[in-house]
């Protein structure tokens, strides 16, 4: 399941941007919680927190391995799903709804125009 | 696990397969930095082995009753300890690379984490570190990654040993220290209160304190948590048979130098880290940690547990470069506290502080000896000012069969005449009376 909406990075990260907006949404693919397995942990930013395009902000810990995820944009932590920390069964029933993990800031919008579409997600999954 | 060698005529014909020479497989390492020659003497046989090593033994004073304490202390060990844990089934000095092959090895893990939580009244142990210089340092590199902060107040009634271990640890990091000078003893509220803000990650003291006063923390916890910062105690294991623990001052993380669990003085080790801390700081905690479970046809069973925390899943995000543990010198441990039990303990602890209570009157009493700090509680170590330098009395008293004490000069300035004595349960009665005796005659 590949929303077409949305944007994606090669770390298996999606990126949606609010309705006119420079707040982008950030979560996990169906594809990498699949990869991941169980997901035992997850270890959030705090509000507030600067991150950089690429560079890791948050961390999942599954039964195999812990992963760092990759912020999509750079910018400024503006909200953190607390919720998700105590139902982590959520990543499984609804990756791309109620599994959101952080909200971003945009510093510059143009960097999440830039993120790959559904589509070349899509050609990467297959390739 | 079989150890495979291979003879030189193999390795140049491995070398020759891929092309390379002996040479090759060193040329990363500076040539000034190579070793050519070890200066290694001559073989000998095994018996000329045997009496050379008898001989450098010989230099050992083993003989001296033992006064000497500052963090390493002298107490009776029950000979049933040390046959329990040579047991073939333990004598292993290592984690198994297959741990949850080794039920018998997590379980006694599991049991001496569950040891080191009641002892400290914390909710989380680790299966141990190397000791308590380390476990000190990994509980302050644990604070920073909670908090994400860089200031550090540490104060000087810390053992100046740990607090070399962090500094050198320590030193290429971008870390802030600031050190309280404690005052009459007691760790000084007004110099650590003072400090503490919202750039702290952590306060770091010691219960009893390098000079053996003892205090309660549980003001400086409250205001380090009011401003988000963390409080590590280092503490004395044997100690805490009779005195408030790290858990009821409120501390965020214990830690603890375990020799004094049964294990023997020596020197360099191997010694024993303890660690603990509150559960939710777990998943912030180096080193190992075993858990309890149950196994696919429902029965008890212990495996290695969090392991994404650790070096071999988290790579170089790991918690710590530990990923190992002290398992033999941890299982002694918990097998000295089983046999003594909880009672046990007490009286232990207790025997300590009314010996050295006895051993302060006794030897204060002695003309031109003082307390350095007075009307201070102390467990069972204590700081006297002598007439004269320290160091001299104390060579003085090897002569006369005696390790009297540290002197305090060593690592303090202006405390040239002072002497750091402590007292066991082993130490009798007549012990320190020869003790004193014996300072009465020398000063």
């Amino acid at each position: 399941m590949i929303p077409k909406e949305l944007r994606y990075l090669q770390t298996h990260e999606w990126a949606k941007r609010g309705k006119d907006s420079g707040i982008i949404t950030v979560g996990l693919t169906d594809y990498a919680i699949e990869q991941l397995g169980d997901i035992v942990f997850l270890e959030l930013p705090g509000v507030g927190e600067k991150v950089t395009k690429e560079s890791e902000f948050c961390t999942v810990e599954s039964v195999k391995a812990a992963s760092d995820l990759y912020a999509p944009v750079s910018g400024e932590i503006v909200e953190v799903n607390e919720s998700l920390t105590e139902n982590l069964e959520l990543f499984k029933a609804e990756p791309y709804g109620q599994a959101w993990i952080v909200k971003i800031k945009a510093e510059d919008i143009a960097e999440f125009e830039s993120l790959m579409n559904a589509e070349d997600y899509e050609k990467q999954l297959k390739g | 696990m079989p150890f495979i060698s291979n003879t030189l005529e193999q390795q140049d014909q491995m070398l020759a397969e891929i092309g390379l020479t002996k040479q090759d497989l060193f040329a990363d390492i500076p040539a000034g930095l190579l070793c050519k020659d070890f200066k290694l003497p001559p073989g000998l046989s095994e018996q000329r082995v045997r009496d050379s090593l008898a001989e450098l033994a010989e230099k050992n004073s083993t003989h001296l009753t033992c006064f000497l304490g500052g963090g390493f202390y002298d107490h009776f060990t029950p000979a049933a300890v040390n046959s329990i844990v040579s047991r073939s089934e333990f004598y292993t000095a290592y984690t198994p690379y297959q741990p949850e092959l080794s039920q018998g090895t997590l379980q006694a893990i599991y049991e001496y984490q569950s040891a080191v939580c009641r002892l400290t009244e914390m909710e989380v142990a680790n299966a141990s570190l190397y000791d308590g210089g380390t476990a000190l340092y990994e509980a302050m590199m644990m604070a920073h990654r909670i908090t994400g902060r860089n200031k550090i107040i540490i104060d000087d009634s810390v053992n100046p040993i740990y607090r070399m271990m962090i500094h050198s640890h320590t030193r290429n990091l971008r870390l802030e220290f600031e050190e309280s000078q404690c005052k009459d003893g007691l760790a000084d509220r007004g110099q650590i209160l003072e400090r503490i803000d919202d750039k702290t990650s952590a306060v770091i003291l010691q219960n009893p304190n390098f000079f053996g006063c003892i205090d309660d923390f549980s003001d400086i916890a409250t205001a380090a948590h009011d401003k988000g910062a963390l409080l590590i105690v280092s503490c004395y294991p044997i100690s805490l048979g009779i005195l408030k623990t790290p858990g009821a001052m409120g501390a965020d993380i214990a830690t603890g130098e375990g020799q004094s669990l049964g294990l023997p003085l020596s020197f360099g080790g191997p010694y024993l880290g303890l660690m603990a801390a509150r559960k939710q700081y777990v998943r912030k905690m180096p080193g190992r940690i075993v858990g309890e479970t149950t196994d696919a046809s429902g029965q008890r069973a212990y495996v290695l547990t969090l392991q994404a925390r650790e070096q071999h899943i988290r790579r170089d995000k790991a918690t710590s470069n530990i990923c190992s543990n002290e398992a033999l010198c941890a299982l002694t441990a918990l097998v000295y506290l089983s046999l003594l039990g909880k009672e046990g303990l007490k009286e232990t602890s207790q025997l300590c502080a009314d010996k050295a209570s006895y051993a302060y009157r006794r030897l204060t009493a002695i003309p031109g000896v003082q307390p350095h700090f007075r009307g201070r509680w102390f467990f069972n170590e204590f700081v006297l000012d002598l007439p004269c330098e320290a160091v001299d009395v104390i060579a003085k008293l090897i002569e006369r069969g005696f390790a009297a004490g540290v002197p305090l000069s060593r690592y303090y300035s202006r405390m040239e005449n002072s002497i750091l004595i402590s007292v066991t349960e082993k130490r009798t009665k007549h012990e320190i009376e020869m003790l004193a005796e014996a300072l009465e005659s020398v000063l």
